[in-house]
């Protein structure tokens, strides 16, 4: 395991502040392999930018890449995210 | 935020008291977001856990001083009661605890990772509560388990608090001298046909190995929660 994993519980501050509501506690579906999990429990990788991926599978779920004023986000792995409103 | 008062827990780390009139409350295991800017704009930030139970108008912090670490340098060197930096939260859901979810409850920590477990330890303290509570706490050597004196003020009652000490024990040490193991963890939890809620926090493989001891032990995947910190948390 790579000494720069971290988890979902790292990013949750960046989550909330694009999302505007609490996100570690959303449900992911991973399109590769199907497994559910909290946000909170995907691995994190942080380098120019944070890629999300699966515990179980390794796809990369979620990439997050953030600047001064922007942030831009990419889904390409995540099937679907349930989220309680 | 302003910062009102520092206490040194072990050589490498401190506890960090801050102002927060008007804060909001928060659930034992969440977040703040400390941000540092540079005179040339250039920011770093990073996540720590609340180690104290909402009060209205203070917040604690506890954290390690990493030696190649962006931020916890300055945090454990540099500041000094009176300053002020940006702390933004709380945050998160996933990893928290609050006395009316029950238990029994089974804490696992591998150094600065007791942070957000204190939290939970002392919310279960703060509303009386007894539900079963056992805490595993790895450190390297007496002198650096975090919070020793409370937790031996406040192990009993409920809670029992089990060390291990990896690198270096005191000579009449008769407790575990290993990293954390299934069979250590067999010994220490509740039972998984008691279902307990485990927590499970430290360093990146300190939390793989033992998340992984106790699925292997019976325990629920679900019911064990993790949060993980690494170089890149520092």
């Amino acid at each position: 395991m790579d000494a720069l994993t971290l988890d979902g519980n790292a990013v949750a501050g960046l989550l909330q502040e694009v999302f505007a509501v609490e996100m570690t506690t959303a449900i992911g579906t991973c399109d590769a392999c199907g497994a559910t999990d909290a946000v909170g429990a995907l691995h994190v990788f942080r380098g120019a930018g944070i890629v999300m991926r699966c515990p179980h599978c390794d796809n990369a779920l979620v990439t997050i890449v953030k600047d001064g004023t922007r942030v831009w986000i990419g889904f390409a792995g995540v099937r679907s995210l349930q989220v309680t409103v | 935020m302003e910062v009102v008062d520092i206490v040194a827990q072990t050589p490498r780390v401190k506890t960090i008291a801050f102002d927060v009139t008007g804060w909001p409350g928060h659930r034992a295991g969440q977040h703040v977001d400390v941000r540092l800017t540079a005179e040339d704009g250039y920011q770093a930030q990073r996540s720590y856990s609340i180690a104290s139970v909402p009060n209205g108008t203070r917040i604690e912090l506890t954290v390690e001083r990493l030696d190649d670490g962006e931020v916890s340098p300055y945090l454990t060197d540099e500041l000094r009661p009176g300053d002020r930096i940006e702390l933004r939260g709380p945050v998160g859901g996933y990893f928290v605890w609050e006395p009316s979810q029950g238990g029994p409850l089974l804490l696992v920590a591998g150094g600065s990772g007791v942070v957000p477990l204190m939290a939970m330890i002392r919310a279960r303290d703060a509303a009386g509560s007894d539900v079963e509570t056992r805490l595993l706490l790895s450190s390297r050597g007496w002198d650096d388990v975090i919070y020793r004196d409370e937790l031996e003020r406040l192990d009993g009652a409920g809670l029992r608090v089990v060390h291990t000490l990896t690198r270096s024990q005191p000579p009449d040490w008769t407790g575990y001298a290993r990293r954390v193991d299934a069979e250590m963890l067999a010994e220490v939890s509740p039972s998984p046909a008691e279902k307990p809620r485990a927590y499970v926090c430290g360093p990146t493989p300190f939390v793989e190995a033992a998340a992984a001891a106790l699925v292997q032990l019976g325990h629920e995947p679900e019911s064990v929660k993790t949060e993980r910190f690494g170089p890149t948390g520092g």
